[in-house]
């Protein structure tokens, strides 16, 4: 059987991986972005000058040849459902038995036309990062529109290179859509501290290029003119399935699966950024745009493959990030907004820039989720503590066992157990 | 600011080239008192002395001719002595340096006070008036910004330059320090001051890296502000290398005791066994006999069990010299080592092999003293030449250190020491030490193992949810400051679980 993936990124590649674990069938893996899978959520650092290009490689080129994952890079303008075959930019034809779509997102433009509009960009894949590096060459101010994760990575990458950035948020602070607002806050405070601009509550009015059609201002709908010689937007990112829209593969915002992945069209299976589930269950996603999500899809995906049905559930959510100098991880449901039948518990240091925050449910005073900015918690027992519906008071017990801060940082356990006692005084902390 | 990094970066270019300068521009006249005071064994000097008669009273404006006369002289008595069978009377004391060192004359011998101390202070002043504003008004966090674009960093000109000086410096130094007498007499005031005596090329090189240990490590504590087990170990191995293997052994010397570095352990310290330094240790009362035991006692009591407790980094990270001076002169070069299977591959035979070679070394050296030299007599010498040049000098020296800015700060440390070879040993197999991976958080960026100094892949473990238990990790802990996600951990814990996998979303569900 030849097993053909379209895209080389992470859902793309743990799937090729997994298939070549489990059997010996052929596997081809096109992709036009780069010959070899690379980490794109690493691309920052290569502009940033951490790293270099082969140091974002997961594996050593030998890797690919050595476990027969035949790797082509070029780009698949048409697929032939009804022959099974994908049609190649450079004229060749490439046969499966079985197809993945695994073709990631692009990033939202909101109506601006990029091509028209020089130093207009958004942040996806390497090309973009190419195209960045061009873009911001000897210039000295930028703005950049969305308060999301690529903005922030963005904003980084430009100050890195004493770029002075302003950043415009629709939300009342960065993230705020996504973050309780202690959380969306402080990290405001954060970026502002590094002498980055952010203009909260506001939008991109218009864009003011000069004769040669580069980006010259923004006005923005605070009637506010902001100068700078390039633009970055980064209002979230959509699946990259233009390329089979109007098939046998039924498409709303992104391919159409189910939750072995499978497509309308036979033989056809498409996961990670760009499959959106037809019927996700409660509390899940129609479309995951994760890295870990893809990964996890990939491995469950392989299995389907071959035959093994395995319906994909992805479990206990998990994420990280890191905006500038603070991390940020979060295990479970911590929503921007606390609804009425959860309460949350919040502790935060204002100086060193850290803090807490459990959200449990009212009635059985379960936890359902953990904010973290600026402290490190183990993912295996904050899962555990979820999966187990502890209560929030064993958890505050246990605390200690959660942290994977390193060794001897300043441990913050027993001032968060103090703040609980003191603003839930009907929880029998004392009591295991 | 800006302007401040430049001046300073000026004063410590001013220091180098006035200390390459300092190389040159000597003369040379031997004389009767000189040779007397240079050459204390009686027959040597009875021998020597009519053969270099022709040198006395004559000046010579370079130190290649001098050495060249005085060389050839030595060489032409002992060729006098062989061919007439004379074995007794053959010189095998090399006086070349201390000759060559007590004929200088010149600008550096008169004014070495002044130079020393105009030295001293365009260094200190020079390096910390560029460290201090380039990291100690920075945000907390990490500064690897634009590292693979800079020309020290990434294997740029300036890096091969520095690199080139180095590798030439530990070549003069361990082969030639006959050359080098000018420098040597820059510390010679230092020397007497510590310990009484006129430096060897040994002190400089004490001196050199003590400076090198203490600026780079001030650093060090500030680029890592808010990390506080960077600041742990970096203070740490500051603090062996001052007060263990500077200032101690310094004292001992003053008191007329054998120079002892007592955070030095066989197999790293090699000549620990020698017939030389076990006689010495055994004809030097309580002390001489504590500082034997004590060696000991390092290699069969500490080595396994604080590598059981901390793993290996409690020596490699915590205490070596080695390590010490690859942890602070060297961080500026850790990205450069090599991640690829195949230098892991080499790693593991090279290392091992230097092991073994000294064990074997030292087996038969320690068989042979035992028997009172009836096994072998001499000829464990040629194997100790063999071993002080191949490891001892050019692995080490040459390779390990002259190689920081060409191959990354750990090249010794990961190829060639057989100290951390054993140590390796005891963490892989019997240690509470691991790095944690943080469940299914990795994102598979590759900071962590950009930045590992042994060129542990670690983002091959990380990515799978797998703790990393290896050998050659000296929990220098940057893959943990460096990660972006939280992911990874130094960690002292139970054995138990130890190799666990704990891949969340993979495996587990399926």
């Amino acid at each position: 059987m030849h097993i053909v993936i379209i895209g080389n990124g992470i859902t793309g590649i743990t799937t090729a991986r997994h298939v070549r674990k489990l059997s010996d069938h052929d596997i081809t893996v096109i992709s036009s972005e780069s010959k070899y899978f690379f980490s794109r959520t690493a691309l920052m650092y290569l502009y940033m000058g951490h790293m270099k290009f082969e140091h974002i490689k997961p594996y050593e080129d030998w890797f690919w040849k050595k476990n027969r994952i035949n790797l082509v890079h070029d780009h698949v303008d048409n697929i032939d459902f009804d022959n099974k075959q994908c049609w190649l930019r450079n004229g060749e034809k490439i046969s499966y038995d079985k197809l993945v779509i695994a073709s990631g997102s692009k990033p939202n433009d909101i109506g601006i036309n990029f091509s028209k509009i020089k130093g207009a960009q958004g942040l996806y894949s390497l090309s973009d990062l190419e195209l960045m590096e061009q873009n911001t060459k000897g210039i000295s101010k930028a703005v950049i529109i969305g308060g999301g994760l690529i903005g922030i990575e963005m904003a980084e990458m430009l100050h890195s290179r004493d770029i002075h950035v302003t950043i415009l948020v629709m939300e009342k602070s960065y993230w705020n859509n996504a973050l309780p607002m202690e959380e969306s806050e402080m990290i405001t405070r954060h970026i502002r501290r590094h002498g980055i601009e952010v203009k909260t509550s506001t939008q991109l009015y218009e864009i003011k290029q000069d004769e040669s059609g580069r980006v010259r201002s923004v006005i923005t709908d605070q009637d506010e003119a902001i100068e700078c010689q390039f633009l970055g937007v980064t209002v979230g990112v959509s699946p990259n399935v233009d390329f089979v829209r109007n098939s046998d593969v039924a498409t709303s915002r992104g391919i159409l699966v189910n939750e072995f992945f499978e497509t309308t069209a036979k033989d056809v299976y498409a996961a990670g950024d760009c499959a959106e589930f037809m019927n996700p269950k409660p509390g899940q996603f129609h479309v995951e745009q994760l890295w870990y999500t893809g990964r996890m899809q990939g491995e469950v995906l392989a299995n389907n493959l071959l035959g093994k049905r395995i319906p994909y559930e992805r479990g206990i959510w998990f994420n990280s990030a890191k905006f500038l100098n603070i991390e940020y991880q979060t295990y479970g449901m911590v929503p921007a907004e606390i609804p009425d039948h959860l309460d949350s518990f919040y502790w935060e240091n204002v100086d060193e820039e850290k803090c807490l925050r459990i959200v449990f449910r009212k009635n059985d005073r379960a936890v359902t989720g953990f904010n973290l900015l600026g402290i490190r918690y183990r993912h295996e027992v904050c899962e555990r503590w979820i999966k187990e519906e502890r209560s929030v008071d064993f958890v505050m017990n246990h605390l200690k066992e959660a942290n994977f801060d390193g060794e001897f940082y300043k441990r913050n356990e027993e001032a968060m157990t103090r703040k609980f006692k003191q603003g839930f005084v009907q929880a029998a902390v004392a009591a295991p | 600011m800006e302007l401040v990094k430049k001046i300073g970066i000026a004063i410590s270019i001013a220091a180098l080239l006035l200390f390459l300068s300092c190389f040159f521009g000597a003369k040379y006249q031997l004389t009767p008192e000189i040779l007397n005071t240079s050459i204390l064994n009686q027959q040597d000097l009875e021998q020597i002395k009519p053969a270099v008669s022709f040198m006395m009273f004559n000046p010579y404006s370079s130190s290649f001719s001098f050495v060249k006369d005085f060389k050839s002289a030595v060489n032409s008595v002992n060729e006098k002595n062989r061919s007439q069978q004379k074995w007794d009377q053959v010189i095998y004391t090399d006086y070349t340096f201390t000759v060559t060192k007590n004929s200088n004359e010149g600008f550096v011998r008169d004014h070495n006070i002044t130079l020393l101390t105009i030295l001293f202070l365009l260094v200190i002043v020079g390096s910390l008036l560029f460290i201090i504003p380039r990291y100690a008004f920075m945000e907390k966090g990490i500064h690897h910004n634009n590292i693979f674009r800079n020309k020290v960093n990434a294997l740029g000109w300036i890096g091969i330059l520095f690199g080139t000086l180095l590798i030439l410096f530990y070549i003069l130094l361990y082969f030639f320090p006959e050359y080098i007498t000018n420098w040597v007499i820059l510390v010679d005031p230092l020397s007497r001051f510590t310990n009484g005596h006129d430096a060897t090329q040994w002190y400089l090189y004490g001196v050199l890296y003590t400076i090198a240990v203490i600026v780079m490590g001030i650093r060090m504590l500030l680029k890592y502000r808010g990390n506080f087990y960077q600041q742990f170990r970096t203070s740490s191995v500051m603090f062996f290398q001052l007060a263990f293997a500077f200032i101690i052994p310094e004292i001992l010397v003053s008191l007329n005791k054998p120079w002892f570095d007592f955070k030095n352990i066989w197999p790293l310290n090699y000549s620990f066994f020698y017939d030389w330094n076990l006689k010495s240790l055994m004809q030097n009362g309580t002390l001489g006999w504590f500082m034997l035991f004590w060696g000991i006692a390092l290699i069969i009591v500490a080595v396994p069990v604080f590598t059981y407790f901390f793993g290996k980094r409690w020596y490699c990270s915590w205490v070596c010299g080695c390590g010490g001076l690859a942890e602070t002169l060297g961080d500026p070069f850790r990205q450069l080592s090599s991640k690829k299977l195949i230098a892991w591959k080499i790693e593991r035979w090279l290392v091992h092999s230097v092991l073994v070679f000294a064990v074997i070394m030292t087996a038969v050296t320690l068989i042979n003293f035992i028997s009172g030299y009836k096994i072998l007599g001499n000829e464990t010498n040629t194997l100790h030449k063999a071993y002080g040049f191949l490891i001892g000098s050019v692995f080490s020296g040459v390779v390990g250190t002259g190689f920081y800015p060409l191959m990354g700060n750990r090249v010794w440390c990961r190829f060639g020491c057989p100290l951390a070879a054993y140590l390796g040993l005891v963490q892989r197999f019997k240690s509470r030490f691991r790095i944690t991976t943080n469940g299914g958080q990795c994102i598979s960026c590759g900071n962590c193992s950009t930045y590992c100094e042994m060129g542990i892949d670690v983002r091959w473990y990380a990515q799978r949810g797998q703790n990393i238990v290896r050998s050659s990790c000296v929990g220098c802990g940057v893959c943990a400051a460096v990660c972006p996600r939280g992911v990874l951990k130094l960690e002292n814990a139970e054995e138990k679980g130890r190799f666990e996998f704990h891949p969340i979303g993979e495996k587990k569900r399926l």
